[in-house]
């Protein structure tokens, strides 16, 4: 596939794309009052409000092990933007880090010579996960809300029947470290967290991926199955792949969240709409076809600062989450509103010419950016 | 401050729904350990009824249930310590003669679920001591059903035990107290032997309702021994499983009171006993300032938040946990200072150890109140040594030893 295919089904097809013309600044402008871009500036303001509360945030130790902690559902948030990029949504998510916590817990134990068995058949387990999702809504045409609810059930039927719904004993340390340890004695921040190295690998591989025709396949696919499967892709092996990298994703979640915090039923519980929301206040459309991938993992850091800043705020627990629900509400809303803002200009400035050849859109990797 | 000018009606009235959407669909949330004093009067319908502008603290604060778990801490036991479950106040006692009987009787067990791991410790416990029983010609079997937390499917199962379960005797463990209320007397009525235990109902119509002293007691206890082992001034995070649950809230109800009388601060939050949220919070709270003190309100994700101070590189906290076996060992392995309360785990035996009594035509305590007391720092090393082996979720004061399978079957974890 080449980017000819995804091009034609993009809406400023026609059109300029102004996202790619101008200076460098001029891009970042534009890129900016995108809701792709918005939610960077949102992530910045938030960060600001919550060091301005709490300066002892802003140290390089502790800011390093905020993005530590926050990388699962980063992550997360990562895998979610392949499925919802390409038009169809993954409900299983928590469940399925929920499954890998218990399979942690229960097939590793205290013995060591399991780990690296422990991490394949994970990640077996997330991969076929994901080929049920995926060919449940592609070959047997259940939309993709059903199949996904149906394997969130299954799974914690399955965590119920493994656990009878109550934590199990942690794995052996060696693989907690994962999400626990890090590279010690870094200068200025202390600690490496190996979460944050593992996030910033998935971060560039999803990048890369997102730029590779595999990338803008997903991408077509979520604007106009029709038109992506008249170009001759074979929408139903894009879409479930998609499905398949969603729950890998999970899968990495629930590794670090096993080091993070410990083996319990109740981990990875509300992740999928957490990072459905994350992947929203990122700028991606539900419905697929738009959104950068980069955009998800930074709603992710978004939502995780709202959440500390209303710790900071000392908000009363039994109402915290009301807040919560109301501030993403209007996130999104201004991120909304953001989208037809940074539109406006198009409207009054002339029909730009055709965009050079030389320098095609990236569609799902950048708004626009450096 | 200002999280108490919030709260008001509407606390209230959310803590009353979020209750009923914890009974009514609870999958994860280790309503643990329950109950206390689920006496008649700490039912929450009752609580609602009161003028909630004076609400503030007191909505689940019962001054009366409070004095009197209060003094019980101290009150002497009859029996043998020896046999903890079998210990009991001294006070009324039901007369059993009319059921006496000289053959094996068929037990039916309501149970509200075992969807934590102190109920699932407990749920173990009671199937071995039932296996004794059944070798002495006491007990012929036991039927079991399990609500999975619901009160509607708890209903179903005490109604099926009275019209067709051909029962000799009912167990019930209620899952929440006003809802199985009516259930529980539909039993009596059929005229054979009810044991409530662990949370009540709001009924006396039992042969015996048993259980541990209750919720404030558990938070008289650890909130004196952080007020004993920190200053005036300082500072407690309050970890809580989830709001709107009678007995967890009562444990934090003694707590608070006892925190503010003494000039410490304390924050709560809700966790879900979710090991990462628990994490969270202590680590923004580590990031604002120094912590003195942890207190649980049920010890599930004790070590996660003992872990967040590790990984923050903060001084460790004074803390409660539970005597969960996880707890205790990291207790140990961070030398910090610390408490364990106890909701007597033991309490699963004593339904059973009734049936035999009640069917010998023993007089039984109509109201079974077991001893309740707190795993000390000296007392910790016995109970690891005495543990040794167990899993992590297992309690310390299971009370089990003695019974066949010990500690194979406690050891494997096998739910039966």
């Amino acid at each position: 596939m080449s980017t000819a295919t995804s091009t034609p089904s993009r809406p400023s097809a026609g059109r300029a794309l102004p996202l790619t013309e101008g200076s460098l600044v001029q891009r970042l402008l534009r890129g900016a009052l995108t809701p792709g871009g918005a939610v960077f500036i949102l992530a910045a303001v938030l960060f600001v409000a919550v060091v301005a509360i709490n300066p002892n945030f802003g140290d390089p130790p502790q800011l390093i092990r905020f993005i530590g902690r926050t990388a699962p559902i980063a992550i997360a948030a990562m895998g979610q933007y392949y499925v919802i990029v390409s038009g169809e949504f993954d409900l299983s998510m928590g469940a399925v880090i929920a499954t890998q916590v218990v399979i942690a817990g229960n097939y590793i134990g205290q013995d060591e010579g399991r780990v690296l068995p422990a991490l394949v058949l994970m990640l077996l387990v997330g991969a076929v996960v994901g080929l049920v999702n995926g060919l449940g809504t592609t070959l047997l045409k259940v939309p993709s809300f059903i199949v996904t609810l149906g394997t969130m059930l299954a799974l914690g039927g399955l965590v119920r029947y493994l656990t009878g719904g109550a934590a199990t004993g942690n794995p052996v340390d060696t693989f907690r470290e994962i999400g626990r340890g890090g590279i010690q004695d870094v200068p200025v921040i202390e600690v490496l967290p190996y979460s944050v190295i593992i996030l910033v690998a998935i971060m560039a591989g999803g990048v890369w991926l997102m730029r590779s025709p595999f990338g803008r396949t997903i991408i077509a696919t979520g604007d106009n199955p029709d038109a992506a499967g008249l170009a001759g892709a074979h929408v139903w092996w894009v879409k479930t792949r998609a499905f398949m990298l969603s729950s890998l994703s999970a899968t990495v979640a629930g590794i670090l969240l096993v080091g993070y915090a410990g083996v319990h039923p109740s981990v990875g519980a509300g992740y999928e709409f957490q990072a459905i929301t994350a992947v929203v206040l990122g700028g991606v459309v539900l419905g697929g076809g738009r959104g950068w991938l980069l955009s998800a993992a930074a709603g992710a850091f978004a939502l995780e600062l709202l959440f500390s800043f209303l710790n900071f705020q000392e908000v009363e627990s039994t109402w915290r989450p009301t807040v919560q629900g109301v501030i993403i509400i209007l996130a999104v809303a201004a991120a909304g509103r953001a989208w037809s803002l940074g539109r406006r200009p198009s409207r009054t400035s002339p029909p730009a010419a055709p965009a050079p050849p030389s320098t095609p859109a990236h569609p799902g990797t950048e708004t626009g950016e450096k | 401050m200002r999280r108490k000018i919030h709260r008001a009606p509407i606390a209230v009235a959310s803590a009353l729904l979020l209750g009923v959407v914890a009974t009514a669909c609870s999958t994860e949330d280790p309503t643990d350990t329950d109950s206390g004093s689920e006496s008649s009067e700490t039912s929450a319908p009752e609580e609602s009824e009161e003028s909630p502008a004076e609400g503030g603290e007191q909505e689940w604060f019962d001054q009366a249930v409070y004095d009197e778990q209060y003094e019980q801490r101290s009150a002497t036991f009859e029996g043998d310590p020896e046999t903890p479950y079998l210990q009991y106040i001294d006070g009324e006692m039901t007369d059993t003669s009319e059921y006496k009987s000289n053959k094996a009787g068929k037990a039916c067990f309501a149970n509200a679920s075992i969807s934590n791991p102190w109920r699932q410790t407990g749920w173990i416990t009671m199937n071995q001591q039932l296996k004794a029983l059944q070798e002495e010609g006491v007990i012929s079997e036991m039927e079991t059903r399990d609500a999975g937390d619901d009160d509607n499917t708890q209903i179903a199962d005490i109604d099926y035990f009275i019209s067709e379960g051909n029962c000799d005797a009912f167990i019930i463990s209620p899952n929440s107290t006003a809802a199985m209320t009516d259930a529980v007397e539909r039993a009596c009525e059929t005229g054979k032997p009810v044991v409530v235990f662990d949370r009540g109902v709001n009924t006396d119509c039992a042969t015996s309702f048993i259980h541990p002293i209750g919720g404030f007691a558990w938070g008289i206890d650890t909130a004196e021994f952080l007020v004993d082992n920190l200053e005036e001034g300082d500072k407690v995070v309050a970890l809580r499983i989830l709001p709107g649950v009678d007995v967890l809230e009562q444990r934090w109800a003694a707590a608070e009171k006892i925190f503010d009388e003494n000039g410490i601060e304390a924050v709560d939050f809700f966790t879900g006993a979710d090991p990462t949220e628990i994490k969270t919070f202590i680590t923004d709270e580590l990031n604002k300032g120094e912590i003195q003190g942890v207190w649980m309100d049920a010890g599930d994700g004790a070590v996660a938040a003992i872990e967040a101070f590790e990984d923050f590189g903060a001084d460790l906290p004074v803390m409660t946990g539970e005597d969960e076996m996880s707890f205790l060992r990291k207790w140990e392995e961070t030398g910090l200072t610390g408490l364990a309360p106890v909701y007597s785990n033991f309490q699963w035996r004593t339904p059973l150890l009734a049936l035999q009594k009640i069917w010998a035509g023993e007089e039984v305590p109509k109201e079974w109140v077991l001893p309740q007391t707190p795993i000390t720092e000296d007392e910790r090393a016995d109970y690891l040594e005495a543990n040794d082996g167990m899993p992590d979720g297992h309690y310390a004061k299971f009370g089990g030893e003695d019974l066949v399978g010990y500690p194979e079957v406690w050891q494997e974890r096998q739910i039966p």
